[in-house]
């Protein structure tokens, strides 16, 4: 039997079984997927929750509480739904999205929409009541109250947008259904994504290489992150 | 940012995005290709089993194919129940799978057609060295299985309607057991993931060759009952059959394609480098496609004859 010596002693540096350019392709397909999603997301959410938080309306409880259940959705029910409505025989079924990255784009635009338009909407029901009587004073327009509301809640909304990639990248059940976990025979990925690829090692019992891929996950989050709160500071810093 | 935008304007559901992406270039080719017999370029989507794809054969083997016809091979992983579903759903082009009963009643109900054996491997009875139940070395696989229920040593089932599942169930009732209560484990995971259970618990399982071996130097499980491959009993054959979706069906099944890969998936080099495929240095799997004798079974479902005017 073929024996490494040198690989239990480096389990973080083991000799990954991978072909090249294996790890970057996923790298890159849960980046595209999932900052893609968030991006659409984003743009969703934050005006729902402008509307929501600004007006009255019968019924605001109700919708509320379905955006907060909607947090805690089960991403292989998400997953399953998108399939149904991309498979052949589903009503986008004439789109052939069926194991392609715009599929999982979709599932993970479900399952981020709703904790970015919740942490959005506290955010902004948050800012001072004064901050909005004051733009309207100066004779703001609704756009030019909703941008300054924006503004000074982008803390939260940063969170929010955070939240909702935090979902998405970390999600492994729709993506695995919609997506089919496809790469190429030469190694790259189509729509593998880190989460997917992780499942497979641990589904071969491959726990090492696993939990380096794991690692890589986190690495990756980690940066994003750092990046955005980045941005947040720069914002207020040029104000 | 322009990833955005056209992300938006692909959902707003103009079709320009679709055209752009390989899925869309697949289906709109093959449904005007009449003035044209190439199908290069275009993208085949293969469900098949976790016990052919994680063993890494396809990936070994695709290559070829796909430089042959400058087509892309998708293949999509997941148990032979699953696959099959997503096939008969019209989510894929052809399937390969291993449970001769699901393939049957797949090709009986009209979406599968064109099936040939493919390769075979088997079954082992595999479980901790020391062998509680005492089944080591047993010439029957049910005797095998009766003996562990009755000793109640702990089992570990797969319970997801995989090949493999199917084969134990199947084991089961030939054994005249009805497996129940806390020995028996059904996990609902994939063979690889199933083995680190039994390792864990030093339970029994019933594995595919090929997955135990790729998996051997991790685990400290043994084969106390072989499969036919070195001289075990039959029932624990473990046959690949491949089968085209029928384009009377689905008519975006992309026929032509699909056809082209069973005739080269069957052909002799392809065989010869399905049983070139090693790891480990052992073998995994054993094509079966290239014969001299004729067997017509291998085309319908199994006992099916046009004398017993069985439909």
């Amino acid at each position: 039997m073929p024996f490494d010596p040198v690989a239990p002693l480096f389990p973080l540096f083991v000799d990954l079984p991978f072909e090249q350019g294996y790890v970057r392709s996923i790298m890159y397909v849960s980046l595209y997927v999932s900052v893609t999603a968030v991006a659409l997301s984003t743009l969703f959410s934050i005006p729902v929750a402008l509307l929501m938080g600004f007006t009255e309306f019968p019924g605001k409880q109700f919708v509320k509480s379905v955006i907060n259940t909607g947090m805690g959705f089960p991403s292989v029910v998400v997953g399953l739904l998108v399939l149904f409505a991309v498979s052949n025989q589903g009503p986008l079924g004439a789109m052939n999205l069926i194991f392609t990255k715009e599929a999982m784009i979709i599932s993970q635009f479900v399952l981020a929409t709703p904790p970015i338009t919740a942490i959005s909407l506290a955010a902004i029901t948050g800012v001072d009541e004064n901050v909005r009587d004051a733009a309207r004073a100066l004779g703001g327009t609704r756009l030019d109250v909703a941008l300054v509301v924006i503004k000074e809640a982008r803390y939260g909304i940063a969170t929010a947008v955070l939240a909702g990639f935090g979902r998405a990248i970390s999600e492994v059940g729709s993506v695995l259904i919609v997506g089919g976990n496809i790469t190429s025979a030469d190694g790259i990925s189509k729509t593998r994504t880190l989460t997917t690829a992780i499942q497979l090692e641990a589904r071969q019992g491959q726990y090492d290489t696993a939990m380096v891929l794991g690692a890589v996950l986190v690495v990756l989050v980690l940066t994003v992150n750092a990046i955005v709160v980045r941005f947040g500071d720069e914002g207020s810093m040029n104000r | 940012m322009p990833d955005m935008m056209q992300r938006r304007k692909f959902l707003q559901g103009v079709g320009l995005a679709a055209i752009a992406s390989t899925a869309g270039c697949t289906q709109l080719s093959g449904s005007d290709s009449e003035g044209s017999a190439s199908v290069a370029g275009e993208t085949l989507t293969l469900t098949t089993t976790t016990s052919t794809y994680d063993t890494g054969l396809l990936d070994e083997i695709h290559g070829d194919f796909e430089e042959m016809y400058g087509v892309t091979v998708d293949a999509v992983a997941r148990g032979t129940g699953a696959a099959l579903e997503s096939a008969r759903n019209g989510d894929s082009d052809v399937v390969m799978v291993h449970a001769r009963g699901l393939e049957d009643e797949f090709m009986r109900n009209g979406y599968g057609i064109n099936r040939r054996d493919l390769m075979f491997n088997d079954f082992v009875i595999v479980g901790p060295a020391d062998d509680p139940a005492g089944i080591e070395g047993m010439e029957s696989a049910t005797e095998a299985l009766t003996t562990i229920a009755e000793a109640e040593a702990t089992f570990v089932s797969r319970g997801d309607n995989s090949g493999t599942h199917t084969k134990e169930l199947n084991l089961w009732d030939a054994a005249g057991t009805d497996p129940g209560g806390d020995w028996y484990q059904e996990t609902g995971t994939g063979m690889g993931e199933a083995l680190n259970v039994a390792n864990q618990q030093s339970a029994y399982t019933l594995s595919d060759r090929g997955t135990f071996i790729s998996q051997r130097s991790e685990i400290d499980l043994t084969i106390l009952v072989q499969g036919p491959i070195e001289d075990g009993p039959g029932i624990l054959a473990n046959p690949y059959g491949i089968m085209a979706v029928n384009p009377g069906v689905h008519e975006n099944a992309n026929y032509d394609l699909a056809m082209a890969y069973i005739g080269w998936i069957t052909s002799p080099g392809a065989q010869d480098a399905i049983s070139d495929y090693q790891m480990n240095g052992e073998q995994l799997f054993y094509p079966e496609a290239v014969s001299e004798d004729p067997n017509f079974q291998q085309y319908v479902p199994e006992g099916w004859s046009s004398d017993s005017a069985d439909e």
